[in-house]
């Protein structure tokens, strides 16, 4: 459904986006993941035909982005990042006017609106001026605008910022049910997000493709190392912390140590295992062989978000390096 | 066809939610009204005067109906920055310009609906000024095809006005410097007469003198129709519309 070949965007002097391709199937929803200004947006709006691509190619719904932007408007929905409302407006006479802008008849057009401003649930302020609304509703509103003309791809912008929990949980439930039938993306910066409502993800950083898989992919990509975190109780200053710390790193299979707290006599440490070992009996037995108290022990889960950023991380230290072996 | 009528109407409306519709058209008919009031007092008491010499015949087209519309298209050079500077600089600020360009609309469409829409506004405004004219129908029996000429000229110099302003909108998210820009604008097409002032007859004068929008403005005021005047104004609006055009799409390659 969206296909993209080698896009480039460039500024006069920086590269907003670096050569990216990617496949988007019908009816999947994608996350497009990245830090604040790694070309999440730039990217959006070259597939929206609202800037032009510098180099490479773009086809939305079977339609070059380029060639026949016409084409590809009419079947595409577009939330930016502010949503794009008039305030001087009520939310029903705007849902009118782009939704006629979009090429619904007028025959139909109550019927449209009706429909999403159920589906948003727009029912109360329907009447209200959009001006008035608060952050959580004009983004509903503007949700309500992309998905009118029931178009084939949903591109959507960081859909869930600004809103309370509640109404993330709605929109989430919302484009769960828009799926299937339409093809989505949206890019958020918030990871939790994509976990989720996405089926794959994009990963992107300083403008270059990082990772693109499934979600449950990335996830068990780092699986297979697992992260324990453990309370050892010391009474009156014994053991201090960086006996303990040197210990647990000893313990074969393990990968790093931190410290996370300490406090009335308790330390806390968060222990990660290397990729496929298993190193919670033998942290056990190391720290009661030592003749420490193991107040707890309980594994904490890798999330997406570890696996973001050490994704992206490590694209920043390869970027690095080059510039520091210059100096 | 049917996108420029919707984005013309909605334009239209908006005016009218904010107040700057009202006020526009209030400030036009106050200015218009007392540019009326005094002229057709001069006026009564002029002929008052000359009552002792035998009764003179007034030409209401020539001495009150022509000036004052001249002056209507002298506070329109004041009006329409106001009603332009939002167009498309508003737009931009606050975002609202990524759905106009996101929609399956082309840009003509969205030019020529932007322009109908301040376009129907300054027709209201022009229709506040109706009111004054329609009394000396009632009192006096002023020739009614001038009048039409007159209407015609200040519809196409305001069309012409709209389409600079328009222009002028698309460079910039600022309202306030699209609407300060497009007023020094319109006042230097005004002054550019001046400056023909003292040698009317040299090739210089007589270019600039074509060019300012003024100029071909008097003929209509004095109730003749020339068709150089009417190809004028129109080429001005294409013109000015196109740059817009190319402006627009500049605005996809720029930002």
């Amino acid at each position: 459904m969206i296909k993209v070949e080698g896009l480039t965007k460039r500024y006069a002097r920086t590269v907003a986006v670096d050569n990216i391709s990617f496949e988007v199937e019908k009816g999947q929803i994608v996350g497009f993941l990245g830090p604040n200004g790694a070309g999440k947006t730039t990217t959006m709006r070259i597939l929206t035909c609202f800037l032009p691509p510098t180099a490479g190619s773009a086809n939305v719904a079977g339609f070059d982005v380029v060639q026949q932007p016409m084409e590809v408007k009419k079947r595409i929905g577009y939330l930016p990042e502010t949503p794009p409302v008039y305030p001087d407006m009520d939310v029903s006479e705007y849902l009118d006017y782009t939704g006629k802008l979009k090429g619904i008849s007028s025959a139909d057009i109550k019927r449209r609106v009706d429909d999403v401003v159920g589906r948003c649930a727009l029912g109360d302020v329907r009447n209200k001026l959009i001006g008035k609304l608060s952050k959580g509703y004009r983004q509903r509103v503007g949700l309500a605008q992309a998905i009118i003309h029931n178009p084939e791809v949903l591109i959507l912008d960081e859909p869930t910022s600004g809103l309370d929990p509640k109404q993330i949980i709605e929109i989430r439930e919302l484009l769960r049910s828009l799926a299937g039938e339409h093809t989505i993306i949206l890019s958020t910066h918030i990871l939790s997000e994509v976990e989720h409502s996405c089926e794959r993800v994009i990963i992107i950083s300083q403008g270059k493709l990082v990772a693109i898989d499934s979600v449950a992919n990335l996830t068990n990509r780092l699986r297979g190392s697992e992260a324990v975190a453990i309370e050892v109780q010391a009474d009156g200053g014994r053991p201090n912390p960086s006996e303990v710390q040197q210990r647990l790193e000893q313990v074969s299979g393990v990968s790093r140590v931190l410290m996370r707290d300490s406090k009335d006599g308790r330390l806390i440490f968060e222990v990660e295992s290397l990729q496929g070992r298993q190193i919670r009996p033998d942290v056990a037995r190391t720290v009661v062989n030592a003749g420490w108290n193991l107040n707890e022990m309980r594994s904490v889960g890798l999330s997406l978000e570890d696996i973001f950023l050490q994704l992206t991380a490590a694209e920043q230290n390869q970027i690095q390096t080059p510039q520091e072996q210059a100096k | 066809m049917r996108n420029v009528l919707l984005i013309a109407s909605k334009e239209f409306k908006s005016y009218f939610t904010s107040p700057i519709a009202y006020i526009l058209m209030a400030f036009f008919g106050l200015i218009f009204g007392f540019g009326f009031y005094t002229a057709t007092r001069d006026m009564v008491r002029f002929s008052m005067s000359q009552m002792q010499g035998g009764p003179q015949p007034i030409n209401l087209n020539q001495q009150i109906i022509g000036p004052l519309l001249g002056f209507a298209s002298t506070i329109s050079l004041f009006l329409i920055p106001m009603i332009t500077m939002r167009l498309i600089a508003e737009e931009k600020k606050t975002g609202t310009i990524e759905l106009l360009l996101t929609s399956p609309v082309n840009d003509i469409g969205i030019i020529l609906g932007k322009w109908m829409g301040g376009m129907l506004l300054y027709l209201c405004i022009l229709a506040m000024s109706v009111i004054n004219i329609v009394l000396l129908f009632f009192w006096g029996k002023p020739n009614f095809q001038p009048v039409l000429v007159a209407y015609l000229g200040l519809i196409l110099q305001g069309g012409c006005l709209l389409a600079i302003g328009l222009l002028i909108s698309t460079m910039t998210k600022n309202q306030i410097i699209a609407g300060g820009v497009t007023f020094f604008v319109c006042l230097l097409l005004w002054l550019l007469s001046w400056f023909t002032a003292s040698d009317p007859n040299s090739t210089v004068s007589q270019v600039v003198n074509y060019l300012s929008i003024i100029t071909h403005f008097d003929n209509f005021s004095k109730g003749m129709l020339s068709l150089k005047d009417v190809v004028f104004y129109l080429s001005m609006i294409y013109f000015a519309l196109f740059l817009t055009s190319r402006s627009m799409e500049s605005l996809r390659w720029r930002s």
